[in-house]
């Protein structure tokens, strides 16, 4: 029963609330979708699921939907896969989008994938990187050359391959966005949406689980395993009220603060937080070392980080071996100036 | 009860990425592994049938003849029974195409509970799990931190990002397992002789039910790969010794925005 | 022979790999530090059937051969010598006499649940003043009526405090062999918590710290009867036929411990610079690992041909293999101690520092030139096979 490719248009969007508050990756997914829609001239239109949330439209036409479709059904007041596979998967079969995009976080890796299947259409999973093109990208004789497709570029394998997808035979072309990737754009308060509700009716089956208890987390001891962005410090920050510094910057970059082994034996900061062989092994986007020399012990425990940032004085550490950006100089005269310019960015961005 | 347990193998990308020397990744140099949150799924199956006894535990892997060696391993920890699905015809296959086979497969058993790892890191979709439940329109639970059995229902800790589910469902069903699912389990030394004594159904094309030949292998994949690289091995990046903190400070922004940190 | 290993014993191998890296590894610097011993790990090697690899199923044991349970010891000596000592002193030195000299009933009572992990083993056969030198044994076991008396004491007892099934050696009596005067040695199976059986001294040793190394001793304890292991007056050759099998242990253990600072030490000598190039990169450097490489895999095709003459021997007890243990423990032992000094000094002052563990490794490695037969005396042991 998959959707005829000729019938489809449009690019929708997600658009994850919990809790009746919209997720940054709704926000984000509109940006994008707002840049393929104009190289397909065709609409941005963001699918609002939950119960009682059509008051989010508003924020949504800001951030650029052309039009809302809201499914608002009071089982749908807390996530659970199957209502919201039955919702999103109706909107499809009714609204026959040509391109459906969905977070890549906790909710969208579950629904993407039921929605894909129940419709019958390709996924790509946690794509950083979307275009429309032409498939494949050079013609091939004997091969019809399609053209207008959306690209749907994604790493795999931790980050060591890196692929390009097309769906160009099934609608709509699914994609799950990792969140953080893409561009929201500036909201622009003064722009309105058509919204459109629709209810496609929910029975409760076998597959509506029952939700017994939701427990919202509280973060405590932050765990460095977990950071995406690890802003690390060795010897070299010199005294415990010199990590100052690198709280700052973990603070602007939204980041979490951890050590080298001579920092924990010095008594600066506890031992949850020592990255290496005696400490915790981590795999962050971005592992900076700041002061750290870089020993065997300590680089066994980050090496696989996607992106090292290194800021030694020592121009012969080892850390520089390792890193993918090295900066010879003084962390006490970079630290400061490097936070004030990560904030603003940040707040640009936001 | 019975209980399904979807596992991939795949190549081990903790212990090291290998290249070649044109800078493209050497599969064959990595050693193969079992999924590690299949393995997870297959730990707190494992645990299900020490405290239900009378619970079977049978394994399933779609891959070439080589993946029967996740299924000795699975064996050796104590699985009951082990099915390799492999054929020319189901190779290439994307996410979707992965799903039906297994379904395809899976349709042959008897089961109240099919467990998947999360997701396999190789790929690193999360799809698979949640495609088979779609297609034996059964309910699914991702992202499982625990599970228990309450009579003909699972309870389970599902996990969000900054939150967490006690859901229930009525088996069967299928859970994707979270790495914190299982409970470090080892092989028995004795288990791997026995397994290598133990006979591993193979199925291929034929022995899949209710699946049409359009949603199988390369050909039945929605989608098809444009293009595919890798990315050339890590060495040592740059190194640079900026005049000024200024200098130090634009450089280091430059990269954090080039690769969308900030 | 055949020099590739079979499928099951490359996955036996790749299973003590990764348990050692996961379980023992993360400890072993703490486990040497504190001379704790490492009970979370031994009771993990409890539940997964490593401490009853070589022991029939019908036993509670694996089913598997002692080339595995070779390996086993092997790879976790190569992450810590205390762990692997550990599963080889009570397999080889507690499970092993009572499998093959034990009655069926003291199978089912002690070997089964030694076999299953339930139940950890020791073996107590050295003495303050008898160590290579059996004879000169001083604990006294006296029969009185249905129960055996012993009085004396142990020391340097591996699993010493924390074991719970003893295999304990006692002077029975006395008698005539050629001409003169001998001790008459018995074995006896003595179980934790029998009064009269207390413990002494804990020792502080130079390497493998946490093995529980104590002092056993017997003040009027009295055993059941039943107790007796094996004949009365076959303790000499229960303690020999025991020690054959330990040296297999022991050897594996050492070449564990060799091939654990091999690998750190190539790992560390290309990333290491000096002077501007990888220390790997000086041809000392090359050679010396090229000498220690070949040197451990010697050792390793001694300890694994041991192993498979012993599985030989099981089918077929008129095989010895007491000469390929005693050759592949003295030469295992010696590379290990040759290995991890020369590890030690690739490492440089890293080398001396604990946090590198080249140096625990180097400590570690010398007892396997000492215990369950010198160095000495498994020269002796060849040399007498040769000159017989």
């Amino acid at each position: 029963m998959s959707l005829k490719v000729e019938e489809c248009k449009d690019v929708f969007v997600f658009a994850q609330q919990v809790d009746n508050k919209l997720n940054s990756i709704a926000f984000e997914l509109l940006g994008k979708a707002k840049d393929l829609a104009k190289d397909l001239d065709q609409q941005v239109v963001a699918v609002l699921i939950g119960s009682g949330v059509k008051g989010l439209a508003d924020e949504l036409a800001w951030y650029g939907a052309d039009r809302i479709i809201v499914v608002d059904d009071p089982e749908l007041k807390e996530y659970r896969t199957e209502p919201y596979a039955h919702a999103l998967s109706s909107v499809i079969e009714k609204y026959k989008p040509e391109i459906m995009l969905v977070g890549a976080t906790a909710i969208g890796r579950d629904l993407g994938p039921r929605v894909s299947a129940r419709i019958h259409t390709g996924l790509t999973a946690d794509c950083t990187q979307l275009d429309i093109g032409d498939f494949p990208l050079q013609a091939v004789e004997g091969q019809e050359q399609k053209h207008k497709q959306l690209l749907m570029t994604r790493p795999a394998f931790g980050g060591n391959t890196i692929a390009t997808i097309a769906c160009p035979e099934f609608r709509p072309q699914m994609a799950t966005v990792r969140p953080g990737v893409m561009q929201k754009q500036t909201p622009d308060k003064s722009a309105k949406a058509n919204v459109e509700e629709f209810n496609p009716g929910f029975t409760p089956d076998n597959k509506y689980a029952e939700i017994q208890e939701i427990v919202k987390s509280v973060s405590n001891v932050a765990d460095i395993a977990e950071a995406k962005i690890l802003v690390s410090g060795g010897r070299g920050v010199g005294s415990p009220e010199n990590f100052k510094l690198l709280d700052d910057l973990a603070a602007a970059i939204g980041g979490t603060v951890s050590c080298s082994r001579a920092v924990v034996d010095a008594g600066w900061k506890p031992k949850e937080l020592q990255v290496g062989q005696t400490g915790k092994t981590v795999r962050p986007h971005v592992y900076f070392a700041i002061g750290i020399s870089g020993a065997i012990q300590h680089a066994a425990g980050m090496e696989e980080s996607d992106i090292i940032i290194a800021i030694n004085k020592d121009e012969n550490a080892p850390i520089f071996d390792i890193a993918d950006y090295g900066v010879v100089g003084d962390l006490n005269l970079i630290l400061p100036e490097l936070t004030k310019q990560v904030q603003e960015a940040m707040a640009e961005k936001a | 009860m019975k209980i399904v347990v979807c596992v991939k193998q795949v190549p081990d990308t903790k212990g090291g990425v290998r290249f070649k020397p044109d800078g493209t990744l050497d599969r064959a140099a990595m050693l193969a592994i079992m999924n590690p949150d299949d393995k997870a799924g297959l730990e707190a199956a494992l645990k299900i049938k020490n405290e239900n006894p009378g619970t079977t535990v049978t394994v399933i892997t779609m891959g070439l003849p080589k993946a029967d060696e996740v299924l000795r391993e699975a064996l050796a920890m104590g699985a009951d029974d082990a099915i390799l699905v492999t054929d020319r015809v189901l190779g290439g296959a994307d996410t979707w195409a992965t799903s039906s086979t297994l379904a395809g497969a899976i349709r042959n058993l008897d089961y109240d509970l099919i467990i998947t790892g999360r997701q396999a890191i190789d790929g690193d979709t999360a799809q698979v799990g949640p495609q088979i439940s779609e297609h034996l329109d059964i309910p699914v639970i991702s992202y499982a931190e625990n599970i228990k059995i309450d009579g003909d229902y699972v309870i389970v800790k599902r996990q969000f990002e900054d939150r967490y589910h006690m859901l229930k469902v009525k088996m069967p069903c299928l859970i994707t397992a979270l790495a914190e699912l299982g409970e470090d389990m080892y092989m028995t030394p004795g288990g791997i002789f026995d397994a290598y004594q133990t006979e591993v159904t193979v199925w291929g094309r034929k022995d899949l039910k209710d699946v049409p030949d359009t949603d199988l292998g390369l050909a039945g994949s929605p989608t098809k790969i444009a293009k595919a690289s890798d990315r050339v091995a890590k060495g040592a990046g740059e190194k640079v010794t900026p005049d000024t903190p200024k200098d130090a400070v634009a450089y280091i922004v430059g990269k954090l925005s080039e690769k969308h940190v900030i | 022979m055949d020099f590739q290993l079979s499928k099951e014993h490359a996955m036996a191998r790749s299973l003590f790999k990764d348990f050692a890296e996961k379980e023992a590894k993360p400890r072993a610097i703490e486990v040497d530090e504190t001379e704790e011993f490492p009970r979370e790990t031994v009771a993990k090697m409890q539940k997964f059937g490593f401490m009853g690899i070589p022991i029939p199923k019908e036993y509670g044991g694996q089913g598997a051969d002692i080339l595995t349970y070779a390996m086993c010891v092997e790879e976790l000596s190569k992450v810590c010598g205390t762990t692997g000592v550990i599963v080889s002193a009570h397999t080889s030195l507690c499970c092993d006499p009572i499998l093959t000299f034990g009655t069926e009933e003291q199978k089912q009572k002690y070997l089964v649940p030694l076999a299953k992990g339930e139940k950890l083993g020791a073996f107590g056969l050295t003495e303050p003043g008898a160590g290579t030198d059996a004879q000169g044994q001083q604990t006294k076991a006296v029969l009185d009526g249905d129960e055996w008396v012993l009085n004396g004491s142990k020391c340097f007892i591996t699993n010493g405090k924390e074991a719970d099934v003893y295999v304990i050696f006692a002077v029975t009596g006395k008698v005539e062999k050629r001409g003169k005067l001998m001790k008459e040695i018995s074995a006896f199976i003595v179980e934790k918590g029998t009064p009269g059986f207390t413990f002494g001294t804990k020792e502080n040793k130079m390497g493998i710290r946490g093995s529980s190394t104590y002092e056993l001793i017997f003040q009027d304890c009295r055993i059941p009867k039943d107790n007796l292991l094996g004949q009365q007056g076959k303790g000499f050759n229960i303690a020999m036929h025991t020690l054959d099998g330990g040296r297999i242990g022991i050897a594996a253990q050492a070449l564990g411990i060799a091939e654990g600072a091999l690998e750190r030490t190539i790992a560390y000598t290309k990333e290491r610079k000096q002077f501007g190039r990888a220390i790997a990169q000086f041809q000392n450097t090359q050679f010396e690992l090229a000498n220690m490489a070949t040197k451990v895999k010697a050792a390793q095709l001694l300890v694994y041909q041991a192993a498979m003459k012993k599985a030989e021997y099981q089918k077929d007890p008129k095989v010895s293999y007491s000469v390929e243990a005693a050759m592949a423990k003295l030469y295992a032992a010696e590379v290990a101690m040759e290995v991890t000094t020369k590890a030690v000094q690739l490492h440089g002052g890293y080398g001396y520092i604990k946090e590198y563990e080249i140096e625990r490794m180097m400590r570690d490695a010398k007892i396997t030139e000492i215990y369950e037969g010198t160095s000495e005396v498994q020269r002796m042991v060849i040399s007498a096979a040769l000159l017989k």
